[in-house]
């Protein structure tokens, strides 16, 4: 009988971290991302892997940031809550450059919040989250196959940027069930973290032409200094002004720079769309549907959605947006990614959909929201 | 193409309706054909009325829930007075037994015994929600009886797949009976 099956998006993710080549799990469960934590505790002891459930979220990023070190490529699932309480943490994988993934299952907070249902809450602070400037890449699946494929593309993006990299999924799809099918034969581009040059002298921070120092392993043989403190390029505190100016704009530019190789976005009928829906996660999937009504009933509606949300593409965005009668970003939030879009986008309205009760904005929802606006 | 169905099941927590609406789902794509599932996460799954959802068609699916199903089951009273509210003029409604007290009048209502197969012919309650997949089935003709096969032997272990086969056959003969 055929491959295919019904798998949940949280099953998908283990699936994908698995394929990218993960190796250690360390996690506190919490709803709705438990299933990510589930799946890996049985799935890893069968192939070698290490799923340790931690005594809280701040123990689970620490001990993936360990584990990364030490060279297994390493993740860590939470939701609202416990992605709080790993922000201090995130920072650290970021001035230290090691790699690492952390998938977020938004549920609508703050705090506590509301367990069981979805929300797309997180998107800025997965940004800013930490404190200081630094920059992230955060991606979000809209299907469940779309959650393994960017599970594995945010451990390569981890490994090639030396940088957390989080994967922004909503309880609708993390908790959704529908086709799953891999064929064994395509395998995915896998990608490891640079190694030091043998022979060479190796320095750890060094600003390299593509700003990714090449990173040794724990263990490997080379012996060399982490901190958290800003540092010179031999990895040790320096409260040098052009030094600290030095590692916190490369630390900046190395993700920022190059968005034309990280930043990836599915259009739908843009091409001739007066009506842009800019949309992502399991919302890009009602504006999708929005979008066939609309266009069945003569109305030109297109859709954008950001496969990547972090970095911001603004040059993308603004281009797109050119030349359309209204810009529309639904979102299960407040109104967060259009904050962004409404900084790079002037001459075209741009308005914000917004639906913070737990449920999915609907196809009817928005679909009503255009013939307002036109 | 084949009709576009939504599905939704319903009943108390604990009497299979999410897992029966996983293996309709996963029935579904081994048929060829594109389905999703979801259902309510919470309180309501320990004791209370509860439902999973299936949509199932030939096209992509985007909008993963299901709004106004033409097809709808209910396993208990409560679940019946909860998600009656918007279904689909055309819908298709399978009640377990006269738990709605002969009250809805329309075509397209299916009164049968489901429990009652379930506990009198296998001797086993637990099935109610494989009887009412096969009663569904019987009725609406939405699967291939091989797929449901295989999905069954994918979600049950050996020692418990025949009486669910079982389950499955007698709630398909009933389903079937009624539109004879």
């Amino acid at each position: 009988m055929s491959k295919v099956r019904l798998v949940q998006g949280n099953e998908a993710c283990a699936l994908g971290a698995i394929a990218a080549g993960a190796t250690f799990y360390a996690g506190y469960p919490i709803t709705p991302s438990t299933e990510v934590a589930e799946q890996i505790a049985v799935l890893f002891p069968k192939i070698g892997g290490k799923f340790i459930q931690m005594e809280d979220e701040i123990a689970s990023i620490g001990a993936i940031i360990g584990a990364s070190a030490a060279g297994h490529k390493s993740f860590t699932a939470t939701s609202g809550p416990g992605f709080s309480l790993m922000q201090e943490l995130i920072g650290y994988a970021a001035i230290t450059e090691i790699p690492t993934v952390v998938i977020d299952v938004m549920r609508p907070g703050p705090s506590t919040g509301l367990p069981t249902l979805s929300s797309q809450g997180d998107i800025q602070q997965a940004r800013w989250g930490t404190h200081g400037d630094h920059s992230i890449i955060a991606l979000s699946p809209s299907s469940v196959m779309e959650a393994y494929y960017e599970t594995i593309q945010a451990f390569n993006l981890a490994e090639k940027y030396r940088t957390p990299v989080v994967l922004l999924m909503d309880e609708e799809i993390g908790h959704l069930k529908e086709r799953f099918e891999v064929n064994d034969e395509e395998k995915p581009e896998i990608i490891n973290r640079k190694a030091p040059e043998p022979g060479k002298e190796y320095i750890p921070y060094e600003n390299t032409e593509d700003m990714i120092p090449p990173f040794a392993v724990f263990g490997s043989g080379y012996r060399y200094h982490i901190t958290g403190l800003t540092h010179g390029e031999k990895g040790f505190y320096s409260s040098a002004l052009p030094v600290v100016d030095a590692m916190i704009r490369r630390l900046w530019h190395k993700i920022e720079d190059r968005v034309d190789d990280i930043c990836r976005f599915e259009q739908v009928d843009t091409a001739d769309a007066e009506i842009l829906l800019i949309a992502y996660g399991s919302t890009a999937r009602s504006a999708e549907e929005a979008a066939e009504v609309l266009r069945a009933e003569g109305i030109k509606a297109g859709v954008l959605r950001p496969i990547t949300i972090w970095p911001f593409h603004d040059q993308y965005i603004a281009e797109i947006c050119q030349g359309r009668k209204a810009i529309i970003v639904p979102e299960m939030n407040m109104g967060q990614y259009v904050r962004e879009v409404q900084r790079v986008v002037q001459d075209v309205p741009v308005h914000s959909l917004t639906r913070v009760d737990g449920e999915m904005i609907t196809p009817t929802e928005i679909t009503a929201m255009v013939k307002e606006v036109l | 193409m084949g009709k576009k169905w939504r599905i939704r099941l319903s009943g108390t927590g604990g009497q299979g309706v999410i897992k029966g609406a996983m293996i309709l789902a996963e029935a579904a794509l081994l048929d060829g054909r594109n389905a999703t599932q979801s259902q309510v996460y919470g309180p309501e799954s320990r004791g209370g009325s509860t439902r999973a959802e299936v949509n199932i068609s030939d096209a992509r699916i985007l909008y993963p829930k299901v709004e106004n199903p033409n097809l709808l089951l209910c396993l208990s009273p409560e679940a019946y007075q909860k998600y009656i509210g918007d279904i689909s003029e055309d819908a298709i409604i399978v009640l377990d037994g006269d738990l709605d007290k002969g009250a809805l009048d329309r075509s397209g209502v299916y009164r049968l015994p489901i429990t009652e197969i379930a506990r009198d012919q296998l001797g086993k309650e637990v099935v109610a929600n494989v009887v009412a997949l096969g009663a569904i089935n019987g009725i609406a003709g939405i699967l291939s009886d091989e797929a449901v096969y295989e999905s069954l032997a994918r979600s049950f272990p050996e020692k418990i797949l025949d009486v669910n086969r079982q389950a499955y056959q007698l709630g398909f003969q009933a389903g079937k009976a009624a539109i004879e």
